[in-house]
C-alpha cells in the first residue's frame, strides 16, 4: 500500500517529468504540414485569393500567374538577372525579329519608316523535343487511340479529380499547339482579355472571332472541333517547329506579349478532353487543371485550401543563367533547373496568421503588411530601410525594388473647372501638383515604400531619366543633388495667376470647391481622405470627398462625371508605351472606353506617341520620350503620384530570390536548404506546456473547492 | 401532424420566393451585370464588346425583373430573375460566374464547416450547461456574483478578439497548435482544435448566462419546492429535476440551428483558413458572384425553415402537452 507521503512524491515526479518533457527538443506541435514532409525539398508559400482562372487564354491576374508562370511556357521569358529587363527564349529557339513589308508585299529594311510598313512578320522557331506534362488527355490505349476521349457516364463513375484518371501520357510540342492557342484567344466563349488588342494587330483575328461566334452556343465538343478546323490568315504553321505570325503595320511590343501566358502552347487534346460531358460538373476543366510544358505541374488543385506544384518529369531542362548584374551571386551558374521538387501554396486570407506563420518558419518568404511593418523594418539614419534586430536574429533577409507601376492623382480633363486646355485650368493643376505632398503620403500611408514619380514612366523602364534631368521642373527644383519640392508660396502664386487667390474664385467670389472620387472601405481610408482634404486646403480649396464603392467609382470614370480621382497602373511589359498610352487621346475613357482615365487629349502628344510606340529603344526614341514627358508635365493631367516599392522578406534557407517584377516563372530558380529549415523550425517552435498544467491545476482546485463547499453546505443544519 | 407539416411547407414557398426576390434586388442595387462582367474579365483592356459577350454567355443580358420587349408571360419569364431563380427550386445551383459547379463546391465545403460547427455546438453546450449548473448551485453567493461579472465581460468581447487572441496565445506564444490551415480527412484534427476551442470560449459567456437564467427561473417553480420538501439533495434537484424541465427552451435553441451548422462561420473560417461554406459566401460577396450568393442565401433560408419545423417537432417529443395540429 502506498503511503500518502509516497503518493505525493510520485505525483511530484510525474509532474516534473511532464514539465521537463515540455522543455525537450521535440517536433513542433504547431507545424501545419505533415511530418513526412519535414525535410522535403519543398517551397512553402501562401495565396490570399482563390485564382479565378488558370486557363492561359483567360487569366490576366498576378495571383493567377504565380501558378500559370510555372506550368505554361510561352515562346519567350525575361532574363532573371539582367537589367533593364531583357527577353530571352523559353520554348522558342530565339527571340524572333520582325520582318517588315510594304503594301505591295516587298520586304523592307529593318530601319524602314513606320509609315511605310504595312505588315510585320514574326517567325517563331520552337525548340525540338519539348514534351507536355503527363496528363490523361494524352493517354492512349493499346490500339494507339486516345484513351479518355470518348468518356461515358460509366467511365466517370468514381472520378472526382483529375488525378482519379489512372493513366496519363504525353506528346511532343509542335507549332500547331501555339497556333491552336492563338485561335483560342479569338474564341468568344473564352472571353480572353487580349482579344480586343489582338483584333487590332493580328491579321484575320477579328474575322476569326466573328466566325467562331457562330458556334459559341454549340456544345463544347463541337466548339473544339470548330476551333481546330478554323484557319487564321495571320498565322501560318510552316512545319512542326515553325510558325509565322503576321501583324498589321508595325507593333514592336508584340515580342513582350510572346512572354505572357496568353501565347503558351495548348494541345488540342487537352481542350477536347475537358470538353467532354460530365467533367465540367465535377469542376474538372481546362480553366482549373492546366496542361503545360513548364518545370512544374499542378498536382493538387484545391483553390479553397491548397495548390501544390510538383516537378514535371517531362520537363525539357534549362540551366541557371550564366550572367547577371554586379552583386548578383552566381553560385548556381549552369546547374539544371528547377532546384526544388515541390511548392505548396496554402490559402491564407488574413494577414495576421500569414505573418505569424512566416515568423515561425512555415512560409519561406513573405511580404510585409502595414500592421507588421514596424516589427520588421526600421529606417536608418540615411533614410534607408533596414531590418529590425528581431528579424536579423532570425536570419531574415530584406529585398526591395521599385515596381514597374504608377499611382497617380488624375484630373478629369473633360471637367470645365479642373480640366481642359485653358491656361487657367493648367495653372490650377500645376499649383495642386506642388501642394499635394506625395513624399508625405508615401511616408504616412505606405511606410516609405515608394518613390515619388516625376512623370508617368517608372524607374527601370526605358525612357526614365535619373537625377536632375529626370525631375519635373514644374514641381521640383534641383538642390545639392536632390529634388526639392517647390514652395507653397509658388503654388499660391500660380493660384492667383489662375484666378483663384487664396482659393477664392475671382469671378464668383466663392471658395473653389472640387470633388474627389474615392473608394473608401475602412478607417485607414478615412485617414487618407482627411490627409487629401488638408492638401487641397493648403491652397484654400475645399475638397468634397465623394466616397463610393469600386463599381460606382469606375462608372464615374467611364462617364466622366468625376473631377479628381486616384488611380494606378501595373505594367504589362517593360516598355514606355505601356505607360504613355494611358495619356493617349484615342484611349480616352469616356469617348473610346480606353485606359486614359483622365481623358487627356493633346494632338502633339498623340502624334509623338504614334511615332514613339513603333520605334526601337534608341537615342531617337529617348528624345521623343523626353518631349512626350515634357508635354505631359506641362499640361499636368495627372499629379505624378508615386511608384510603389516592394519589400519582401526571405528566410535564411532560401536562395536565388531576386526582385524580378516582370517575370512570373521564377520558381524554377529558387533553391532552399530543407535541413536548415527543419532545424530552425524546431528551435523556434518548441511547445510550452506549463501554462496548460497551470490551467489544469486551477480547474482541479476549483472543482475540489466547490465539492468541499457543497459538502459543507449539505451537512450544515438549517439553523 | 402531417397536415401541420404540409401547411408549414406550403408557407415556406412564399417565404423562399420573398427571400430570393430580396436577395436579387439587394444584389443588383449594388452591382449591375456590367460590374459583374468587369469583375470576371479584370480591370485591364476590357472592351464593351467583351462585356456584352460575357453577359450573353452567362445569361445576364436580359432585363432584371421585367422584359418590356417581350410578349405575354415572357415579360416575366425572359428576365434574369426568373431564369436564375427557376433552377434553385430543384436545388440546381448551376455554375458560378467563374465557371465552377456550385453544387459540387457546396458538397465539398460543407464538411469542413460541419467539422468545426458540430464540436463547437456539442462541447460548447456541455460546457455552458455544466458551468450554468455550477453557478446556480452557488446562487446568491459571491461565486454567483463574480461568475456573472465574468460572463458579462466574456459576452461583451468581440468574437474577432477571441480568434486573434487564441491564435496569438495558443499558436504563436505557446506553439501548441497550428495558427491556421486545414487538411483533409482525419489529418484535419490538429487544425480543428484551435477554432473549436475559440468557438467554445467565445460562446461561453452568452450561453452560460442564458442557461443560468433558465435554471434560476425553474428553481422558483413549485415542483422544485416540493422536491426540497421531500428531502432531496441540492444536486439531485438541480441535475435531475431542474435540468430536465429546462431542456425545452434549450432544445428549441439547439434544434433550430442544427441544419445551419452546414453553412459555416464567416469570420472563423476566414481567419483559420478553413475551406468551408462561410468563407465560400464571403468570397462570393467580395467577388460579386451572384450565382453563389443567391444559392447560399437560398440554401440558408431552406435550412432555417427546416430547422424551425424540426423545432416544432421536437416540442412534441420533450413536452407531452404540446400537440401539432
Amino acid at each position: 500500500m502506498i503511503q500518502p507521503a509516497a503518493l505525493s512524491n510520485h505525483l511530484w515526479m510525474v509532474l516534473c517529468s511532464l514539465l521537463m518533457l515540455a522543455g525537450c527538443d521535440q517536433r513542433p506541435w504547431n507545424n501545419p504540414y505533415p511530418e513526412t514532409d519535414a525535410q522535403s525539398n519543398t517551397v512553402y508559400s501562401s495565396f490570399d485569393e482563390r485564382p479565378k482562372h488558370l486557363d492561359p487564354a483567360r487569366s490576366y491576374s498576378a495571383n493567377e500567374y504565380v501558378f500559370l508562370g510555372q506550368i505554361y511556357e510561352p515562346p519567350l521569358q525575361y532574363h532573371l538577372l539582367l537589367r533593364p529587363f531583357r527577353l530571352i527564349p523559353l520554348t522558342a529557339t530565339d527571340v524572333p525579329q520582325p520582318q517588315f513589308f510594304d503594301a505591295a508585299g516587298t520586304l523592307l529594311p529593318g530601319d524602314a519608316p513606320v509609315t511605310a510598313i504595312a505588315r510585320s512578320e514574326y517567325v517563331i522557331g520552337l525548340k525540338p523535343g519539348i514534351r507536355f506534362q503527363p496528363h490523361p488527355a494524352f493517354a492512349r490505349n493499346a490500339a494507339g487511340q486516345l484513351r479518355y476521349h470518348a468518356l461515358t457516364a460509366a467511365d466517370l463513375h468514381g472520378i472526382r479529380r483529375l488525378a482519379d484518371f489512372p493513366e496519363t501520357g504525353t506528346r511532343v510540342l509542335t507549332a500547331d499547339d501555339v497556333f491552336f492557342q492563338i485561335k483560342r484567344l479569338a474564341a468568344p466563349w473564352l472571353h480572353s482579355p487580349i482579344a480586343g488588342l489582338l483584333g487590332q494587330h493580328l491579321q484575320g483575328f477579328q474575322a476569326l472571332s466573328e466566325q467562331l461566334a457562330a458556334v459559341a452556343d454549340r456544345p463544347p465538343l463541337e466548339r473544339v472541333a470548330a476551333l481546330r478546323q478554323a484557319s487564321l490568315p495571320g498565322v501560318d504553321v510552316m512545319d512542326d517547329l515553325h510558325l509565322r505570325i503576321r501583324l498589321n503595320g508595325s507593333y514592336p511590343q508584340f515580342s513582350y506579349w510572346l512572354a505572357m501566358p496568353f501565347f503558351a502552347p495548348m494541345p488540342w487534346e487537352a481542350e477536347a478532353f475537358y470538353a467532354q460531358p460530365g467533367l465540367a460538373e465535377r469542376n474538372i476543366t481546362l480553366d482549373w487543371y492546366p496542361v503545360g510544358t513548364g518545370p512544374f505541374m499542378l498536382t493538387e488543385n484545391n483553390p479553397n485550401l491548397r495548390m501544390v506544384l510538383s516537378v514535371n518529369p517531362n520537363f525539357h531542362g534549362e540551366t541557371y543563367p550564366t550572367e547577371g548584374m554586379p552583386g548578383d551571386t552566381l553560385a548556381d551558374v549552369g546547374k539544371s533547373l528547377p532546384f526544388i521538387e515541390r511548392a505548396v501554396y496554402s490559402l491564407e486570407k488574413e494577414e495576421i496568421p500569414r505573418w505569424n506563420k512566416f515568423l515561425q518558419g512555415y512560409y519561406d518568404s513573405s511580404g510585409i503588411a502595414s500592421d507588421a511593418f514596424d516589427q520588421a523594418v526600421q529606417i536608418d539614419i540615411r533614410g534607408e530601410p533596414i531590418l529590425t534586430d528581431a528579424m536579423r536574429q532570425q536570419g531574415i533577409r530584406l529585398l526591395t525594388s521599385v515596381e514597374p507601376s504608377t499611382f497617380y492623382l488624375g484630373f478629369n480633363m473633360l471637367d470645365p473647372v479642373i480640366g481642359g486646355d485653358s491656361q487657367r485650368a493648367r495653372l490650377l493643376r500645376r499649383a495642386l501638383s506642388i501642394a499635394i505632398d506625395f513624399e508625405e503620403f508615401i511616408s504616412i500611408f505606405s511606410n516609405g515604400r515608394g518613390v515619388v514619380a516625376q512623370g508617368p514612366i517608372p524607374p527601370g523602364i526605358f525612357g526614365f531619366r535619373e537625377g536632375e534631368a529626370g525631375i519635373n521642373p514644374f514641381v521640383y527644383t534641383w538642390h545639392e543633388g536632390h529634388p526639392v519640392r517647390r514652395s507653397l508660396d509658388e503654388a499660391r502664386r500660380l493660384m492667383t495667376q489662375a484666378g483663384y487667390p487664396d482659393g477664392i474664385d475671382r469671378e464668383t467670389g466663392q471658395t473653389l470647391t472640387l470633388n474627389y472620387e474615392a473608394v473608401a472601405t475602412g478607417p485607414d481610408d478615412r485617414a487618407r481622405l482627411n490627409w487629401m482634404r488638408k492638401q487641397f486646403a493648403k491652397l484654400g480649396i475645399e475638397l468634397v470627398i465623394r466616397s463610393t464603392d469600386y463599381n460606382r467609382f469606375q462608372d464615374k470614370l467611364r462617364t466622366g462625371t468625376g473631377q479628381v480621382f486616384m488611380f494606378g497602373w501595373n505594367a504589362d511589359y517593360p516598355d514606355p508605351e505601356n505607360f504613355l498610352f494611358l495619356l493617349y487621346g484615342p484611349n480616352a475613357k469616356v469617348v473610346h472606353q480606353g485606359e486614359n482615365a483622365a481623358n487627356y487629349v493633346n494632338p502633339e502628344f498623340d502624334r509623338l506617341f504614334d511615332a514613339m510606340k513603333d520605334m526601337g529603344n534608341s537615342p531617337e526614341r529617348q528624345a521623343v520620350l523626353d518631349r512626350l514627358v515634357e508635354i505631359a508635365r506641362a499640361d499636368a493631367p495627372w499629379i505624378w503620384g508615386f511608384h510603389p516599392k516592394s519589400f519582401s522578406l526571405h528566410h535564411q534557407w532560401t536562395d536565388n530570390v531576386y526582385p524580378q517584377q516582370m517575370a512570373n516563372n521564377t520558381l524554377k530558380y529558387r533553391r532552399i536548404d530543407p535541413r536548415r529549415r527543419e532545424r530552425l523550425r524546431r528551435d523556434w517552435n518548441q511547445p510550452m506546456l506549463w501554462p496548460l498544467w497551470g490551467i489544469a491545476g486551477l480547474l482541479v482546485l476549483l472543482i475540489t473547492s466547490a465539492w468541499w463547499l457543497l459538502r459543507q453546505r449539505e451537512r450544515s443544519t438549517a439553523l | 401532424m402531417i397536415a401541420y407539416l404540409l401547411r408549414r411547407l406550403f408557407y415556406a414557398i412564399p417565404i423562399l420566393i420573398g427571400v430570393n426576390l430580396l436577395t436579387f434586388v439587394l444584389f443588383f442595387v449594388v452591382n449591375s451585370p456590367d460590374d459583374m462582367a468587369r469583375m470576371q474579365l479584370g480591370d485591364k483592356r476590357v472592351t464593351t464588346a467583351a462585356i456584352q459577350n460575357w453577359k450573353q454567355a452567362h445569361g445576364y443580358d436580359l432585363p432584371l425583373l421585367y422584359n418590356a420587349g417581350a410578349c405575354g408571360l415572357e415579360q416575366l419569364t425572359k428576365t434574369i430573375f426568373f431564369e436564375k431563380s427557376l433552377r434553385l427550386v430543384v436545388f440546381q445551383f448551376g455554375s458560378s460566374d467563374d465557371g465552377r459547379n456550385i453544387g459540387e463546391d457546396i458538397r465539398q465545403r460543407m464538411w469542413p464547416s460541419l467539422a468545426i460547427a458540430l464540436p463547437v455546438l456539442v462541447i460548447g453546450l456541455a460546457c455552458n450547461l455544466s458551468a450554468a449548473l455550477f453557478i446556480v448551485l452557488f446562487r446568491a453567493t459571491v461565486v454567483d456574483v463574480w461568475s456573472l461579472v465574468l460572463l458579462v465581460a466574456m459576452l461583451s468581447i468581440s468574437g474577432l478578439f477571441y480568434i486573434i487572441g487564441g491564435q496569438f496565445v495558443f499558436g504563436k506564444l505557446l506553439h501548441l497548435m497550428p495558427i491556421s490551415g486545414y487538411d483533409a480527412g482525419f489529418n484535419a484534427w490538429k487544425f480543428l482544435i484551435l477554432p473549436v476551442l475559440v468557438g467554445i470560449i467565445s460562446g461561453f459567456g452568452a450561453g452560460t448566462r442564458w442557461y443560468r437564467a433558465l435554471f434560476l427561473e425553474e428553481m422558483t417553480k413549485d415542483y422544485v419546492r416540493t422536491a426540497y420538501a421531500k428531502g432531496l439533495s441540492e444536486t439531485r434537484v438541480l441535475f435531475w429535476h431542474v435540468l430536465g424541465n429546462a431542456l425545452i427552451p434549450i432544445l428549441t435553441g439547439v434544434v433550430v440551428i442544427l441544419p445551419l451548422l452546414f453553412m459555416g462561420s464567416l469570420i472563423t473560417e476566414s481567419f483559420f483558413g478553413i475551406p468551408g461554406l462561410g468563407s465560400y459566401t464571403i468570397d462570393a460577396i467580395s467577388n460579386q458572384d451572384f450565382a453563389i450568393v443567391r444559392s447560399m442565401v437560398f440554401l440558408g433560408a431552406v435550412l432555417y425553415i427546416f430547422g424551425l419545423i424540426l423545432t416544432d417537432l421536437s416540442y412534441t417529443l420533450v413536452d407531452p402537452r404540446v400537440r401539432l395540429q
